[in-house]
């Protein structure tokens, strides 16, 4: 398990919050941690409550949604990516499935901490609409070509800001 | 209640005040005699020279008569002061046995007051009246007869001596009474006035003051602390100049009593003397008279104070009794406790021409009629303001209509007894009521209407209980005992203590308690004598988890607690006591102060390490939570620095920076010293105990065990693998080891696996019991609302009623919520009566039958298919 000194540097690196003063960035290291899964273990169960968001340090993650009690994968998503965002969002139970493909590396963030940063941070707030904004294209894109979606690379993007 | 404070006094105390009348005449001879007696001494034994005496045949020398007299006069002293002592011990005990008549009188028409009055009687005022008002009362009570009877008779004696020694003279001393008479009682009905105000006055502040603790939190979020503080100094003022106006009266009616009364010696002296200067008077007739006034200005100056404090007291009743007797109140007897078994109601239910006028005649239900079976589920549909919520009070007779009936089959609900539709209606309203206690007591309150099997006691205790019950009877209380067994489970067609437990389970389910109540009891702590198996099963269900985590999925969800190794998942203070504290004394905020812990610490050698650490820490809080603004919650859930202490933190920290280590203070050094306890290694990860640490605590932890002192013996219960742990919840005796919150899901995953294993052993039930006696606080405070009024709903559902009425109980459940419980009660109450006060129409939906209500009035009624089709969701013509 990482230490705190080390999460503090894991965080830094994180596109999402590049520009974070380091005071905040000190609170999230502090009540965040790194939580590592084996292949198919599962991260996130639909129906959950929404206690935190996840970053992807290492490793892909897969969402599913169940229909007519089948597991249907509508995502692949792979590092610094947010994953269960939406959820802490809308103070809502999870509305998917995340589980690990291969060896997944997460960092676990309180909602509460996160839903704090991105209020008083605009530039995470911005990290997130781009985010969010990418998961939305990419799932009009599938539901337009009904094909798999592509793996992202938000890293590119974000580390500009 | 008696309309009068004499009527009062009289009807209940009347043979008690002829004993103290007979006892004070009594009194008297003695109480002559002991003064008379002194003069006797004086002139016959001490003044005299005519000795030997002669009494019955005995002769008495000097000496021998004066020891004779001395000793009746001793003996007389003795009498009478018994006589004072049973005199005074008895009207206290007659004023004492009024008082608790008059608060148990007045507490039982607070029960029969009609509730819509409780909008105008306040809390506060009701609680003044009962506790602090009376009091004075019952003081009256005691003196009310007997003091006017004695004083009376004196000061008639001494008159009577007056007139006989001097007609003329004796006149002249009465010459001034009439005028008193006369005057005083004019005053005295000025300050009536006033204390009646003053009264008035000090209820309006108890109510004030009420109010404002209700509503602590509003005065706080809005600020307006100075405005409340302004509202009671200006009630507190007008109470001040009451008082002052009071004094001033009620004093100088004091002082013309006195002057009144001192105005007669001065005509005695100066016509008196001018008489015996003139010789038409002989100076002894007038020392006489000058005496025998003297005598009469006492029992006068008593007679005064007993009739200003019968006013007081008068007042005071009067008041009270304008309180206690509004219109409408139920009869006494419908609040009788039950004989036999208490009937069921039976259908159909006619509500006929209901009519209810509001202060001022506003009608908020003009003639609603309908009528259902019980054995039909029934929606009352009507927003705010329709009257719907009314019709359901009315029906579960809350508020009695002022036109119109409800009848239940051939019984009118007026006459019912409170019995009867306490145990066969169930009303669960808006707001919830729960009363301190536990879960159970809540659950079975609705079960207890009167005492059925009196509680098993001993000799001595019967005794006790004897002598409560006839004093109880002797002031007209009830005698029924509070710890006799009052759950009536023969009301609910079930016997023995199993069943009633079977019906709790049924009853937490249907309201989706269940989980909540077994998650309290997982919670709870059981010590072994209260639940002897319970032990031993836990142990079972302890094996029984380990076994289950070892599976592969479940790896490292739990850490468990092994005496040999450091549990990264405890905090140090838990790693060295390897227990849980019992007490203060190594609890978490008081083990650094501990000497015995510092002097193992000191053992193993590692205490300038823990002040190392505690700096350190102490540094990364500052840091960490310095851009927080204390009071953000999130120094409760992270920080192991509350908000407060933080600054002193910061300036020690700014004293470690300028001084060396060693010369930092024993203040300072303590509040480092308390850091390194809360540590969690492997949750806070701040890396500051590495492995060399980790077994110098481990050592700690030995040296902790093996060198307790025996004074200390009790203050922690080691954790021991084979061993349950009774201050440890049930739940930290089952897992036995700390959870790895970090592991994905570890909460859900641990919660179902918890329960899986309660399950597979049988332990719900008795997990659920120890969960019923959770205490949930005054008004429930310790539970959240949705779960408070699920337990309204459940200690109706519990009674089995023929009439469940469920008023907007549900609106502080979510959406989902409030369906489940819509279909759970509907399945409950099926084959029953249920009427349902919904706001929407689409919720309708599975009810036997709706009727809608609009102003007050019944605008439609058909079959639920109809309405939600909307055939008829237009009115009927004529509304």
């Amino acid at each position: 398990m990482a230490q705190y000194s080390d999460l503090v540097a894991l965080l830094r690196a994180v596109p999402l919050f590049a520009g974070l003063d380091p005071g905040k960035l000190k609170l999230l290291a502090f009540s965040s941690s790194t939580v590592t899964l084996a292949d198919g273990e599962t991260l996130i169960f639909e129906g959950d409550a929404a206690d935190a968001v996840y970053i992807i340090e290492a490793g892909e993650a897969e969402i599913l949604v169940n229909v007519d009690q089948q597991d249907v994968r509508i995502g692949v998503f792979g590092k610094n990516w947010l994953v269960g965002e939406l959820a802490a969002f809308l103070n809502e139970p999870r509305t998917a499935t995340v589980r690990a493909v291969g060896t997944l590396k997460v960092l676990k963030i309180d909602a509460e901490v996160f839903l704090r940063i991105v209020s008083e941070s605009p530039d995470v707030a911005l990290n997130v609409m781009r985010i969010l904004s990418k998961k939305l294209a990419r799932m009009t894109a599938s539901v337009e070509r009904s094909d798999d979606v592509g793996r992202p690379d938000i890293s590119a993007r974000s580390g500009n800001c | 209640m008696e309309p009068t404070l004499f009527k009062f006094i009289f009807r209940y105390s009347w043979r008690q005040q002829v004993w103290l009348l007979t006892l004070t005449a009594f009194s008297f001879p003695t109480l002559y005699l002991s003064l008379e007696l002194p003069k006797l001494i004086i002139n016959k034994a001490i003044g005299s020279q005519d000795f030997p005496k002669t009494y019955w045949g005995v002769e008495l020398g000097q000496i021998q008569y004066l020891a004779a007299l001395s000793f009746v006069f001793l003996g007389l002293v003795v009498i009478n002061g018994s006589f004072k002592y049973y005199i005074n011990v008895y009207k206290g005990q007659v004023s004492e046995r009024m008082l608790r008549r008059l608060r148990y009188q007045m507490f039982t028409r607070i029960l029969r007051f009609p509730i819509p009055h409780f909008r105008r009687a306040s809390q506060g005022e009701l609680i003044a009246m009962i506790t602090a008002e009376v009091e004075p009362v019952g003081g009256f009570v005691g003196d009310s007869l007997a003091v006017p009877a004695f004083e009376g008779r004196t000061l008639v004696t001494s008159i009577a001596f007056m007139l006989v020694q001097d007609p003329i003279l004796g006149a002249a001393a009465l010459a001034l009474y009439p005028l008193q008479m006369y005057l005083i009682p004019k005053l005295q009905r000025q300050v009536n006035a006033l204390s009646k105000q003053r009264v008035r006055t000090v209820r309006k502040l108890s109510e004030r003051i009420g109010e404002v603790v209700t509503g602590v939190e509003e005065v706080h979020a809005n600020g307006t602390a100075e405005w409340e503080r302004a509202d009671i100094s200006r009630w507190l003022g007008v109470i001040y100049w009451l008082r002052y106006d009071i004094y001033r009266k009620k004093f100088f009616i004091k002082f013309l009593n006195t002057f009144l009364g001192q105005l007669t010696p001065f005509f005695f002296y100066l016509f008196g003397g001018y008489l015996v200067i003139n010789g038409e008077l002989t100076i002894g007739a007038l020392v006489a008279v000058l005496a025998a006034y003297k005598d009469m200005s006492d029992p006068w100056k008593e007679l005064l104070s007993w009739y200003q404090q019968k006013e007081d007291t008068r007042v005071k009743y009067d008041q009270i009794v304008e309180q206690f007797d509004p219109a409408g109140m139920l009869a006494a007897n419908l609040q009788d406790p039950p004989q036999g078994d208490i009937p069921h109601l039976s259908g159909p239910v006619v509500c006929s021409n209901l009519i209810l006028e509001e202060e001022g005649g506003i009608k908020t239900l003009d003639g609603v009629s309908f009528q259902f079976d019980l054995g039909e589920r029934v929606a009352l549909v009507g927003t705010a303001g329709s009257g719907a919520d009314i019709v359901a009070k009315l029906v579960a007779r809350l508020v009695a209509p002022t036109g119109g009936s409800i009848r239940f089959g051939e019984s009118s609900l007026a006459t019912l007894s409170q019995a009867v539709t306490g145990q066969r209606i169930g009303y669960v309203g808006q707001s919830v009521a729960l009363f301190s206690g536990n879960i159970r007591d809540n659950l079975l309150y609705g079960l207890k209407h009167r005492p059925l099997e009196s509680a098993p006691v001993d000799d001595e205790e019967k005794a006790e209980q004897d002598k409560y019950i006839t004093e109880a009877l002797a002031a007209g209380n009830t005698a029924s005992d509070v710890a006799a067994v009052w759950i009536d489970i023969g009301a609910l067609n079930i016997s023995g203590p199993s069943a009633l437990s079977e019906n709790v389970a049924a009853a937490l389910a249907t309201v989706d308690m269940e989980r909540d109540v077994l998650g309290l009891g997982l919670q709870g702590a059981v010590s072994e004598s209260d639940c002897p198996n319970l032990a031993q099963r836990v142990l079972e269900a302890r094996a029984e988890l380990r076994s289950k985590l070892a599976e592969p999925e479940y790896e490292g969800l739990v850490v468990p607690f092994d005496r040999d190794v450091y549990n990264g998942q405890m905090s140090v203070a838990e790693n060295i006591l390897f227990g849980t504290p019992v007490g203060p004394t190594f609890s978490l905020a008081h083990i650094a102060e501990n000497d015995y812990m510092l002097s193992v610490l000191d053992t193993v050698g590692i205490r300038e390490q823990f002040l190392d650490v505690g700096i350190r820490t102490a540094r990364i809080m500052t840091e960490v939570f310095q851009e927080l603004s204390s009071g953000h919650d999130f120094f409760a859930r992270f920080s192991f620095i509350s908000a407060d202490d933080l600054p002193a933190y910061e300036a020690a920290l700014r004293r470690v920076d300028s001084l060396e280590t060693k010369a930092l203070s024993e203040d300072d050094r303590s509040l480092f010293m308390a850091l390194p306890f809360k540590l969690i290694t492997e949750r806070h990860r701040l890396g500051l105990l590495d492995a060399e640490a980790q077994a110098k605590l481990l050592e700690a932890r030995r040296a902790f065990a093996d060198g307790l002192p025996e004074a200390y013996r009790d203050a922690v219960a080691f954790f021991v693998a084979d061993q349950y742990n009774p201050p440890a919840s049930v739940l930290d005796n089952i897992l036995f080891g700390k959870p790895d919150l970090d592991r994905p899901r570890a909460h859900e995953r641990l919660t179902a696996l918890v329960l899986d294993v309660v399950d597979s052993l049988g332990l719900r039930p008795t997990l659920i019991d120890v969960g019923l006696d959770f205490e949930i606080g005054i008004g429930g405070g310790r539970l959240s609302i949705a779960q408070r009024q699920k337990l309204a709903i459940a200690r109706a559902v519990l009674k089995c009623p023929d009439l469940m009425i469920i008023d907007q109980a549900t609106a502080v459940l979510d959406p989902a919520g409030r369906a489940a419980m819509r279909e759970a009660l509907l399945t409950a109450c099926n084959g029953r009566g249920l009427l349902w006060v919904l706001p929407e129409i689409g919720d309708a939906a599975g009810f036997d039958r709706v009727i809608m209500m609009e102003n007050g009035r019944v605008v439609a009624q058909a079959m639920p298919d109809a309405v939600l089709e909307g055939s008829v969701m237009s009115s009927p013509a004529g509304s």
